[in-house]
């Protein structure tokens, strides 16, 4: 595979890629486009630029428009620069009822930002999503790959500052 | 062979006919269809204009079809019953599909080149509603140009998918694409690029509305004063059997045939299209054949004898 | 305690290790029905069972199984829809995090009744953290030899993958999952053919919810008679209730099928009543696609018998007087809710996520919820509340997949049964929310309790 390079991720990413490759038909290539499009958005700032989805159609042996067909289906694709953590807050009726409109409120007032809106340091991004599968545990917000649930003010501050500290520690 | 009965008109149809298909095999009360096209493979279903009622399955299961189907995409069964303009249920549905379709459309027809041949139209005519209920701001989107020859107006899209089928099925790479979901989907190459290849202008015929326009008889005529004539050439690219718009001597553009249900006879090149716009580049072979209940057959007078003959019978005339 | 056939060993700490999972019977079925049992017989089964898909649809598994197209040289596929998004519902989540190895089980047994030499498991793209369990999951499957090739000496080769989505609820449509597990956008294809005729890259495929393959492991154990002993009538067995909203104990839930929606909410075995010592108004008892029903429909049936947690019962007197069981996404509201509210809400939802290949979806959809907002925000007419009627007729029954239906029913029902706040909302605009629409609790209390 010779141009998983251009794909420019790191040695893990990369044999992840190639082992997502070999679970499907070596005719049907383009069945690894969503798995791919995930592991190469982690690497690549949070969101897939164009050469970055060229570089995964030349592997999948597609299209270059069938992946940006595909990534702007997705919500989970970012197409556009975003954040270093995107808080997704889920809004769908279950959650809206225990309290979601209010955690929404509260976070545009802690991070000074309006839903849809990135802080300016590049920090957060603040969206709103549609039901995630945690109605029981409402409100709630996903980070990355994690579920935050039972959400309270106190919860969000605790979070949001662990999140700050740990990346204030990395640099 | 399978028969079929629609509105109560009975007829056998070959294996593997859909309702559609045998409809217009009747000739008569056929359902509309804004995205199925014979001729481009996986196309239809999508609009849902053509919904019928299916009140008896086939003759071994009479069992009624629960909801109203796509006639496009239903092959008729044995014994099938298909009610279309004789149901109300139906009329009452399509009345509704063609609200949506046009709650987002523009009311930019008198700037259209596509009036008076849009299908969109003919559909409104026929089964809309005299007044908008939709209140709300219409989907914009900025015109763009796709090549030197060909504009996007996505405004005016219906999302009827026969654009990128064709890019799909007549042309060596599909650049452009439905983009985004729902609502907010469109036809796009993401990034601007021009779709150059042999057969792109054929995306215009196939557009059922104003959304892929011929940029190079952009705004110079409404359809309704050229005359459309038959003409054929010896084409390396493509069968060579074309539309040839006139104004005055003047070929103002150049499109394929279109048979009785708006589609493509056969599929035209870019040469053909674009390339050759003077008379003597082609064979001229008559006045093409309009629909009586067309707009622009208001401007046929020269050719109205013709018109209503079958096509073999005008092959040897001369045009004016 | 009710019985439980899918979590009882969910609470078992280190379940999710296949040697505690194995040393509380886990992975028993594989010997007696790898080797004792034919593929058929398996299906046989299930269909004695009576189990019905747990996805939403109801439609019995066995019935299902059986159209698979066997005449064909072509692979078979199996695939588990564990695209679990429907508004309301977190049960597979629930079952996959905790039992990961009791839907593996399931799988290796459905996939040999099926005849697939490779299955994969399509999780939606958000439950990434999902994903890892079971990945790990399967791995620990195979080091035991329970996938891979040869499974347990019977000649049985399997395959597993976990595929994951990426963010549309639509792939929870059979069609529109196999379109994005073939690495396209979430299309529903048109119907005929059907997937067990063509599915997967062409290919027969069988998709399956979650926990109705979770279900196959003790229809297997027991027997499907042993099965179908279990709950009322045509719904049998056990089933996950995902229970959320204004109740003391919100969580997934093992039923039996027929008890009381009474006894579900009120006693402490499940919702444990409301919350905040507040009245119930309102319960969507099947995930947000299904009637929203108020509290004088949700605990009678329309002949004074106390309505049960079945397929029927559920949906006992049509979308006049029922609604529907669903997946099982039990949502409970509080009379401080407002409805036109929640389903201004879900209206939003649908919206969001229709596909857009159909226009009454594609236009419909986003057309409700903004005549929906309108009303909500205090700027809505009479008129428009019988528009919003009209628009959600034209969709139901109208478009290519379910999604038109789901997200013409709530609204539908909520005028149905609720079209006096739609009602209040356009009489007393001003009393309902301010005119730049910030959040105000209180507000819409007072408004709750004057209606």
């Amino acid at each position: 595979m010779t141009n998983l390079q251009e794909l420019s991720i790191s040695t893990e990413a990369a044999e992840n890629v190639r082992r997502i490759i070999s679970q499907y038909p070596a005719d049907k290539k383009k069945s690894a486009l969503l798995p791919v499009l995930h592991i190469v958005q982690n690497e690549t700032e949070g969101w897939l630029t164009i050469n970055t989805m060229d570089n995964v159609a030349k592997l999948l042996e597609i299209t270059p428009i069938e992946v940006y067909e595909v990534a702007t289906f997705y919500s989970m694709y970012h197409i556009e620069p975003v954040g270093k953590h995107v808080i997704e807050v889920c809004q769908t009726g279950p959650c809206m009822i225990c309290g979601s409109e209010k955690l929404v409120h509260y976070l545009e007032k802690k991070l000074g930002i309006l839903v849809g809106q990135t802080t300016p340091d590049g920090m957060f991004t603040l969206k709103t999503v549609e039901c995630l599968g945690a109605c029981g545990y409402a409100p709630m917000f996903q980070i990355g790959e994690t579920y935050y649930e039972n959400l309270t003010e106190e919860k969000v501050d605790q979070i949001l500052d662990s999140l700050l500290s740990a990346t204030s520690s990395n640099i | 062979m399978p028969k079929v009965t629609i509105d109560d008109i009975s007829l056998e149809v070959p294996l593997g006919t859909t309702i559609l298909q045998a409809a217009r095999m009747i000739g008569q009360n056929v359902p509309p269809a804004m995205c199925y096209y014979s001729k481009l493979e996986g196309s239809g279903g999508k609009c849902r204009t053509c919904l019928v009622q299916v009140v008896a399955g086939s003759y071994k299961d009479p069992r009624p079809m629960p909801k109203l189907v796509a006639s496009c995409r239903t092959t008729v069964m044995d014994g099938m019953e298909v009610r279309n303009t004789t149901s109300s249920e139906v009329q009452e549905a399509r009345k509704g599909v063609t609200e949506f379709l046009l709650a987002n459309h523009p009311l930019d027809c008198p700037v259209c080149d596509q009036a008076g041949e849009c299908k969109l139209q003919d559909l409104s005519y026929e089964h809309g509603l005299s007044k908008s209920r939709y209140e709300f701001k219409r989907r914009e989107f900025d015109r763009i140009d796709i090549g030197d020859k060909i504009q996007l107006h996505m405004n005016r899209c219906i999302l009827c998918y026969r654009c990128t089928q064709v890019a799909e099925q007549l042309t060596p790479e599909r650049v452009h694409g439905v983009l985004h979901r729902g609502e907010h989907s469109e036809i796009s190459t993401m990034i601007e690029k021009a779709i150059d290849n042999d057969f792109s202008g054929n995306m215009i015929d196939v557009c059922p509305v104003g959304a892929l326009t011929d940029k190079t008889f952009r705004f110079k005529s409404r359809v309704w004063f050229t005359k459309p004539v038959f003409a054929h050439r010896n084409c390396p690219g493509c069968e060579g059997k074309v539309t040839l718009w006139y104004q005055g001597s003047e070929v103002l553009r150049v499109t394929s045939r279109k048979d009785k249900w708006g589609e493509a006879e056969s599929f035209i090149c870019n040469s053909c299209r674009f390339d050759h716009k003077k008379t003597e580049d082609w064979v001229i072979e008559g006045p093409a054949k309009i629909d009586s209940h067309s707009v622009i057959s208001q401007n046929h007078m020269k050719f109205e004898l013709p018109v209503i003959q079958p096509l073999l019978t005008t092959e040897n005339e001369q045009t004016a | 305690m009710a019985r439980k056939l899918l979590l009882e060993l969910a609470d078992i700490p280190q379940i999710q290790n296949i040697d505690t999972y194995i040393s509380h019977g886990g992975y028993r079925s594989l010997e007696k029905a790898l080797k004792k049992m034919t593929p058929d017989e398996i299906t046989e089964e299930v269909k004695k069972s009576g189990l019905r898909g747990r996805g939403g649809a109801g439609f019995s598994t066995g019935l299902k199984w059986s159209f698979l197209d066997k005449s064909t040289d072509k692979p078979r596929y199996l695939l588990c829809n564990a695209d679990e998004s429907e508004p309301g519902t977190f049960k597979d989540r629930y079952l996959m995090e905790k039992l990961p190895h009791l839907l593996i089980e399931g799988m290796i047994l459905s996939s040999y009744a099926l005849g697939s030499n490779t299955s994969y498991i399509y999780i939606r793209g958000e439950y990434m953290f999902v994903l890892r369990k079971l990945e790990k999951a399967i791995q620990e499957a195979y080091s035991k030899g329970f996938l891979g090739k040869n499974i347990l000496n019977s000649g049985f080769d399997l395959d597993l993958y976990v595929h994951p989505g990426a963010g549309a609820y639509i792939c929870g449509e059979e069609t529109a999952l196999i379109e994005s597990l073939e690495g396209k956008r979430g299309n529903p294809r048109i119907k005929p053919p059907f997937p067990a005729v063509s599915g997967l890259w062409g290919c027969p495929t069988i998709v399956n919810n979650v926990e109705s393959i979770a279900a196959v492991v003790p229809i297997i154990n027991d027997g499907g008679d042993e099965y179908a002993k279990i709950g009322l009538g045509k719904s049998t067995g056990t089933k996950l209730i995902s229970a959320s909203g204004n109740i003391q104990k919100p969580g997934v839930y093992e039923i039996d099928m027929g008890i009381t929606v009474e006894e579900f909410i009120y006693s402490d075995e499940y919702c444990g009543g409301m919350k905040d010592g507040l009245e119930l108004k309102a319960c969507v008892p099947g995930g947000s696609s299904v009637p929203i029903l108020p509290r004088h429909l949700l605990f009678r049936e329309s002949n004074g018998d106390s309505r049960r947690m079945t397929y029927e019962s559920l949906s006992e007197g049509g979308f006049t007087s029922g609604s529907m069981l669903g997946s099982g996404g039990f949502i409970v509201y509080d009379e401080k809710q407002c409805i036109v509210r929640n389903t201004w809400n879900f209206a939003r939802f649908y919206h969001h996520e229709s596909c857009g290949q159909c226009s009454p979806c594609r236009e419909g959809t986003g057309w409700m919820e903004r005549i929906l907002h309108n009303i909500e925000n205090g700027r809505g007419t009479e008129d428009d509340i019988q528009l919003l009627w009209q628009v959600q007729k034209n969709i139901e029954g109208n478009t290519i997949c379910p999604l038109g239906d789901a997200a013409a029913w709530p609204v539908a029902a909520a005028i149905r049964h609720f079209r006096h706040e739609f009602e209040y909302h356009v009489k007393y605009p001003e009393r309902v929310f301010d005119a730049d629409h910030t959040y105000q609790p209180e507000i819409q209390q007072t408004y709750s309790l004057t209606t």
